[in-house]
């Protein structure tokens, strides 16, 4: 079956004021229909470049230099930003923010904000004018009952500032569902919560998920949150793909030196503070060859060199490294 | 929302109090004859006498304030000596031609002022910024009374096309008076003629006393604008597909321009001082000419009762700014 | 220092304002030595009245057939002084009373505020005519006036920067080792209160060179024969439009001047003020 979402070979680049920045340089990722897919990587690694391109909002000075995005069967970097906002954003391809204090208008009602997205991207089903506007707020009320936010009928008419945080994420998911997506993006959506919180949002998603027979595509830094929630796993480092599987799997048997070394610092797992030695390359002058090796225990020679071949792991996954070529 | 105007009209009435005070205090701080003072260099020894009675200035200060605070409750703002007619109603006939006047180059400021700061702010960098932050700087350097000067000079004296000075054509039969508005009372009229005349001649005075508040208002749309772009619910709004259009022109404006509103209060101070210019250059028959006038013939009466009645206006201005304020941005509202 | 400086000359628009102001002040200075006819200060030579912009009178003449050009560059110095001079009064008057009314509190500092308020809320030029025409016009009662109308600006300012500062953990470390209010006042406080002083002061001159233009235009400032820009416009109001040159010059010397403070103004407040992200 073909995947829902299939990135390949990912190339974008940055202008900036010290130089060209590579901040995506070969991305490649799957995402099966109603499966959940984690992509896990450390700030800076170009997770929300990779966000930004799927969804066509890259900044000014951005450019896609190489690749593919396949999107039920069309290539999304081909389309005009016309086409994107017409045909593929809230309809096709819903979108969950990281802050959701920040991602609101705090001047307008939600309800205002939630009715615009519908206004134009809601399924016709037939109704015009003010029918159509009841529906929409109907539907809305549904969303915010199944989202478990207090007061559905009022909350319409209240300003983003009058909810809680945890309260003002649901409101986003249920944004994000209204229109009937297949995917649905979601970018560190728990990030800015508390623990508990934090929990009954990913137990929502999981329900929505099936419930809704929607695709979920998860960015976060956090493996904890990836180990609850996601089927699939990709983790990316320097902006490249370097490990891609189930997620069981890796987190049983990571094969990646770098999928390795980031489980050992997760705060369940670690036993000290060491952390992992070296820093990040930077996107402005990229290594010719792996990029992990020079902080890589398992480095030899040849990884230096050039670019490391993909190959597989025990497990199944792919992995980016000369051990598993 | 009521809770809101009263506690902000609460606020200003000391300083109403305080302006009470200081023009009692600008009668009374001339060394000399206080009664000779307020009469003016013009008055009578009739008009003399009759002022010293009339404030008691033969009394103790108190009860000379408490005498003042009491005529300016009944809206008895003195006598002109220039006019000999209550002052009050000289400034009740004018109020109405400065009033069209400042509202005119207020909204040519506004509605032409806040699309020009987005359009500035959404080409960043690109020349029509450039040629309207030019603008902006020069606007607020320029002195008004040479901006009449110069636009009477090229659209009135070498091209023709606008009248020099006055509101109606005098050749034209002015239509009654309801409103005061000479517009207004135009089309009350049916005089259409009179109406087109009417506005060739508000064009000049209104577009010279627009320019400094033009320049204000788009250079603060502009900066508010970019600002709110840079925000994150401008990206999560992309993402969700809002239409370009509207999401600058209705989602982001309403952000962008609570700054600008601000600045509205502010100019509203430089409208009032910026007519008085205006007027006087181009004859307009408001309370600006009207306190040129007054400075002239040294009527002291007068020019008190315009310092009261400006201080009032721009207190109630700056309610009214704020109140819009809280309209735009509901979170201001509940911090009161 | 040298970061500050380094930033300052990159900022296009201040380093233009910087080069207006320079150039202004050196006319100023120099006046007589650069005006081609110094002694048309005074002089009259009704022979050459009126005459249109030439290389021998580079603005052209006026009505008693003085040079135009040097009339300007005289004038220089007249808007200069009293700007100056308006700026300085205001900022002795405010600046002390900001400190005493954000340091001290209580009803001292609520009267001080009272009355800042009341006389900023009056227009300016209102408030500035009102005063000068019960002085009886002239250059001192308007600078007199233009000074008593300016100084809530800087009281407002220090105020709120003194109020800020006294709070702060750094002054109750200093009175905890015993140091006087005095001192607090004077060598902690007012430095840091000094740079919006420093930027509102530059904006202050432009103002008062525009409002004190006004003044002259209406004859509540300075009197014939004096070169001042503003008179030298109301002047030329009957010649018009024979003799555009007679009012064109001088407001445009009132156009860059103040254009010239307003820049390097906007420059120091964005040099000052790096946190507030400024969209120039």
């Amino acid at each position: 079956m073909t995947p829902l979402l299939s990135v390949r070979g990912l190339k974008v680049s940055i202008r900036t004021d010290e130089g060209i920045a590579q901040v995506l340089d070969d991305v490649g990722l799957e995402l099966e229909r109603g499966r959940i897919l984690g992509v896990v990587g450390e700030s800076g690694c170009g997770k929300s470049t990779l966000i930004r391109a799927i969804m066509g909002i890259l900044p000014r000075g951005a450019r896609v230099e190489k690749g593919e995005i396949w999107f039920e069967g069309e290539n999304l970097l081909v389309f005009s930003e016309d086409e994107l906002n017409r045909d593929v954003r809230s309809s096709r391809i819903g979108f969950i923010p990281q802050d959701p204090l920040l991602a609101l208008n705090p001047v307008f009602k939600v309800g205002a904000q939630l009715l615009e997205v519908m206004r134009w991207h809601a399924p016709d089903d037939g109704a015009r004018g003010a029918e159509r506007r009841k529906r929409h707020v109907g539907r809305l009320v549904e969303l915010l009952r199944r989202m478990q936010v207090p007061d559905p009928e009022t909350a319409l008419e209240r300003y983003p500032h009058q909810f809680s945080g945890g309260q003002r994420q649901r409101l986003l998911i249920a944004a994000a569902l209204a229109c009937g997506p297949r995917l649905v993006i979601a970018d560190e959506p728990t990030t800015a919560l508390d623990v508990t919180t934090q929990h009954q949002i990913l137990l929502l998603l999981r329900e929505l998920v099936g419930e809704f027979g929607i695709s979920l595509l998860f960015v976060t830094h956090d493996f904890g949150v990836v180990a609850e929630l996601c089927d699939d796993l990709c983790v990316i480092y320097a902006g490249q793909t370097v490990e891609a599987g189930a997620v069981l799997p890796i987190l049983d048997a990571p094969a990646h030196p770098y999928t390795r070394a980031l489980l050992a610092c997760h705060p369940d797992r670690a036993t000290s503070f060491a952390g992992i030695p070296g820093s990040v390359p930077s996107p402005l002058t990229p290594p010719t060859g792996c990029r992990f090796a020079p902080r890589c225990g398992d480095a030899r020679a040849v990884c230096s060199a050039g670019q490391p071949p993909q190959g597989r792991s025990g497990s199944g996954a792919e992995v980016r490294c000369v051990q598993y070529a | 929302m009521l809770r809101f105007v009263l506690r902000r009209c609460a606020l200003v009435v000391p300083s109403l109090l305080g302006l009470l005070v200081v023009t009692f205090l600008l009668i009374h701080a001339v060394p000399s004859d206080p009664a000779v003072a307020m009469a003016g260099d013009a008055a009578t020894p009739e008009q003399i006498e009759r002022l010293r009675q009339q404030y008691g200035l033969d009394r103790p200060i108190w009860e000379q304030f408490a005498v003042y605070v009491g005529r300016v409750a009944q809206l008895d703002l003195g006598e002109s000596a220039f006019s000999h007619r209550p002052v009050m109603i000289d400034i009740a006939q004018r109020l109405p031609a400065t009033l069209e006047l400042t509202f005119c180059a207020l909204a040519i400021s506004v509605f032409l002022g806040v699309p020009l700061g987005v359009v500035s702010a959404l080409n960043h960098n690109a020349w029509p910024d450039y040629v309207l932050r030019i603008f902006s700087v020069m606007g607020i350097a320029l002195a008004a009374f040479w901006v009449a000067i110069m636009l009477q000079l090229l659209f009135s004296m070498q091209l023709g096309w606008l009248p020099l000075r006055g509101d109606l054509t005098s050749t034209l039969p002015r239509p009654d008076r309801v409103t005061g508005f000479l517009t207004v009372d135009c089309l009350i009229a049916g005089r259409w003629d009179a109406f087109a005349d009417a506005l060739r001649h508000l064009a000049l005075p209104a577009l010279t006393l627009s320019l400094g508040g033009l320049a204000t208002i788009v250079r603060f749309t502009r900066a508010g604008t970019l600002d709110t772009l840079q925000q994150d619910f401008v990206f999560y709004e992309r993402a969700m597909g809002y239409r370009w259009l509207r999401l600058v022109w209705i989602f982001v404006l309403r952000n962008s321009v609570t700054a600008t509103v601000t600045q509205i209060g502010l100019l509203f101070g430089g409208l009032i001082a910026g007519g008085v210019v205006v007027e006087a250059i181009f004859d307009w028959p408001g309370i600006g000419s009207y306190t040129v006038q007054a400075i002239l013939t040294g009527d002291r009466q007068v020019m008190l009762a315009v310092t009261l009645l400006v201080g009032t206006v721009y207190a109630a201005v700056n309610i009214l700014v704020d109140v819009v304020h809280g309209l735009l941005d509901p979170r201001l509202m509940e911090r009161g | 220092m040298r970061a500050i400086l380094r930033k300052l000359t990159r900022d296009l628009p201040a380093m233009l304002g910087l080069g207006i102001v320079l150039v202004v002040l050196l006319i100023a200075i120099l006046g007589p030595l650069l005006a081609p006819y110094p002694g048309d200060a005074a002089a009259s030579h009704l022979a050459r009245r009126l005459k249109p912009p030439s290389a021998d009178f580079l603005f052209g003449t006026d009505n008693l057939g003085r040079d135009i050009f040097s009339r300007v560059i005289l004038g220089a110095r007249g808007a200069l002084a009293i700007a100056l001079t308006v700026v300085s009064v205001a900022m002795l008057i405010g600046v002390p009373l900001g400190l005493i009314a954000g340091f001290r509190g209580g009803w001292l500092s609520e009267t001080i505020m009272r009355v800042t308020d009341v006389v900023l809320a009056i227009p300016q030029l209102v408030l500035a005519l009102a005063l000068a025409q019960l002085m009886s016009p002239s250059l001192e009662s308007a600078m007199l006036a233009l000074s008593l109308t300016y100084w809530p600006f800087f009281t407002r300012i220090v105020y709120a920067e003194t109020r800020r500062l006294s709070s702060s953990l750094f002054v109750d470390a200093l009175r905890g080792v015993g140091a006087g209010s005095g001192r607090i006042v004077f060598l902690h406080i007012l430095p840091n209160a000094l740079s919006p002083v420093i930027v509102r002061a530059t904006i202050g001159l432009g103002f008062t060179i525009l409002v004190a233009a006004v003044l002259g235009f209406l004859g509540m400032g300075a009197t014939p024969p004096a070169p001042d820009w503003g008179l030298t416009i109301a002047e030329s109001r009957t010649y018009l439009p024979r003799a555009w040159w007679y009012a064109t010059f001088p407001g445009l010397a009132i156009l860059i001047t103040v254009m010239g403070f307003n820049l390097l103004g906007d420059g120091l407040r964005d040099l000052a003020d790096p946190r507030i992200r400024r969209s120039r």
